[in-house]
């Protein structure tokens, strides 16, 4: 685990079985959920994590995200926060 | 509706829903005198608290007891709380569990199963808590395998289990643990009554860590292990509870709401019941929730510290518990005037003095110190962690039906 993780595009991720994302109301924003524990998440964190449903490639959650919120160039935001992810065993490979 | 007054949320919901237990743990963290009179919820009754808690931003939920598994209606409970989007963990000794229960609780949509262990030796376990157990609870922690559970494991540490730290992360290896949790005995209720015998020596602590330490770089990537220092060996106090009334509710199982789970003994307070209130007034309005938050109530040496803030002037009741004082500095401070009292069982454990022997949490063994309280029969802080006004429950009853 200590050597860098490398995200590509073409590979497929799963929130991980220990963790459970989920919207919620009262803070506003999405939390992942483990035992005794809670991960509050910011938007664009959120936003990435509920499009990783072991289906979708990196780069379609790439597309969808840019066409979400009308922008280009996330490519690398969204692999550097993949690569973070994946430290943090929030998300696993399929 | 979350959040107000610059309150925060209770995010954290702990359920106790019953004090019955099978075990006899001599560090149990129940009330000493929960052996009173009272009345359990009633499953509709868990299913309004459930509602309400989660209407105000709770998303943690802990099933806890006693032992959880004695309410017939956990499953019901389980799945009222899964459809409403709490994270459902359920704390056990295992005892109680069969396959049919576990394929029923995970069938409700329970999330998570923590499985306490006493010691790694099957003779170790069953003494401290005075049951025969071992052998049930490691084909417990197999079922939980079997229905795909992520496993973790809690143990409490204290001086006879301490040093077998390694034996028990090595069989907590073997079970295919994920997470362990090595929590030393935090000195309240039980735990308190048995101070001398149960306080580690320093140097135990310290082994044991180190032990922890190497144990953790071996199994990195596989394991998870979480060692929590006793605070007796520090030098400043725990930021209890994260803070009176910031994140976490706990419901007894009579329906008593408190920012955590002893401090019924706290005097001159009244904590609200959810018989009588909803768990919104209970958690922003009322008096009980109130007392302690923010640091107005502080006096010195905490009240002008700089440090103040980090610690939030410690636990209100292990002040009491030492000081006598609701609103002194927690007495593990050194710069609490009552930190020699901390010192004095430290040096005590190291001596090994124990003046009595050792006291199993039984139905029987709280009703007898309820009574000995109302009398002369305990020491002065021992008498401070009996609820103010609780009655002790007739002999040979079951806990938790009176009819009041």
């Amino acid at each position: 685990m200590s050597d860098e993780p490398i995200v590509t595009v073409e590979q497929v991720y799963a929130v991980a079985k220990l963790f459970r994302l989920q919207w919620e109301p009262a803070q506003k924003a999405y939390v992942l959920l483990y035992p005794e524990g809670m991960v509050r998440l910011n938007q664009s964190a959120g936003e990435i994590l509920k499009r990783l449903d072991g289906k979708q490639t990196v780069a379609d959650v790439i597309a969808d995200c840019e066409a979400a919120f009308n922008a280009q160039g996330l490519a690398q935001d969204v692999i550097d926060f993949m690569v973070g992810a994946i430290r943090q065993g929030w998300v696993l490979r399929v | 509706m979350p959040s107000r007054n610059g309150v925060g949320m209770p995010m954290w919901l702990l359920a106790e829903v019953t004090y019955r237990c099978p075990l006899h743990c001599v560090f149990c963290y129940n009330p000493v005198d929960y052996a009173k009179q009272h009345r359990e919820l009633s499953t509709e009754e868990w299913k309004r608290v459930l509602r309400e808690s989660r209407e105000l931003g709770a998303a943690q939920l802990g099933l806890s007891g006693g032992e959880p598994l004695l309410r017939d209606d956990l499953e019901e409970i389980v799945r009222e709380a899964r459809s409403l989007g709490y994270y459902t963990n359920l704390l056990t000794s295992g005892v109680g569990m069969t396959e049919a229960r576990i394929a029923a609780l995970k069938d409700a949509g329970l999330d998570h199963i923590q499985l306490s262990f006493q010691d790694s030796t099957k003779q170790m376990n069953d003494f401290l808590s005075s049951t025969r157990t071992f052998d049930l609870k490691m084909k417990v922690a197999a079922l939980i395998k079997q229905y795909d559970y992520p496993m973790v494991l809690n143990c409490v540490l204290h001086r006879y289990n301490i040093d077998h730290v390694q034996q028990i992360l090595e069989m907590a290896e073997a079970m295919g643990a994920e997470y362990v949790e090595l929590a030393n005995t935090q000195f309240y209720s039980w735990a308190y009554l048995n101070r001398d015998q149960l306080l580690p020596t320093l140097e135990q602590v310290e082994r044991a860590e180190a032990v922890t330490d190497a144990f953790r770089e071996k199994v990195k990537g596989r394991m998870r292990l979480f060692f929590v220092m006793p605070d007796y060996h520090a030098t400043r106090p725990k930021k209890c509870t994260n803070g009176w009334g910031n994140l976490f509710i706990t419901v007894q199982a009579d329906g008593t709401v408190l920012p955590c789970h002893v401090a019924g003994m706290l005097p001159g307070m009244t904590f609200p019941n959810v018989r009588e209130h909803s768990m919104e007034w209970a958690w922003y309005d009322s008096p009980g929730f109130n007392r302690f938050r923010g640091d107005g109530w502080m006096k010195d040496p905490c009240r002008t510290c700089p440090e103040k803030e980090k610690d939030l002037g410690g636990c209100r009741c292990q002040a009491y518990m030492i000081t006598g004082d609701v609103e002194a500095a927690d007495p593990v401070c050194d710069k609490s005037p009552h930190h020699d009292r901390i010192l004095e069982s430290v040096a005590r454990a190291r001596a090994g003095v124990t003046e009595k022997p050792i006291v199993f949490r039984t139905d029987r063994e709280s009703r007898e110190l309820m009574k000995q309280c109302g009398g002369e029969g305990l020491k002065t802080d021992e008498r401070r962690m009996f609820e103010p006004g609780a009655k002790v429950s007739a002999p040979n009853t079951r806990i938790g039906r009176d009819t009041t």
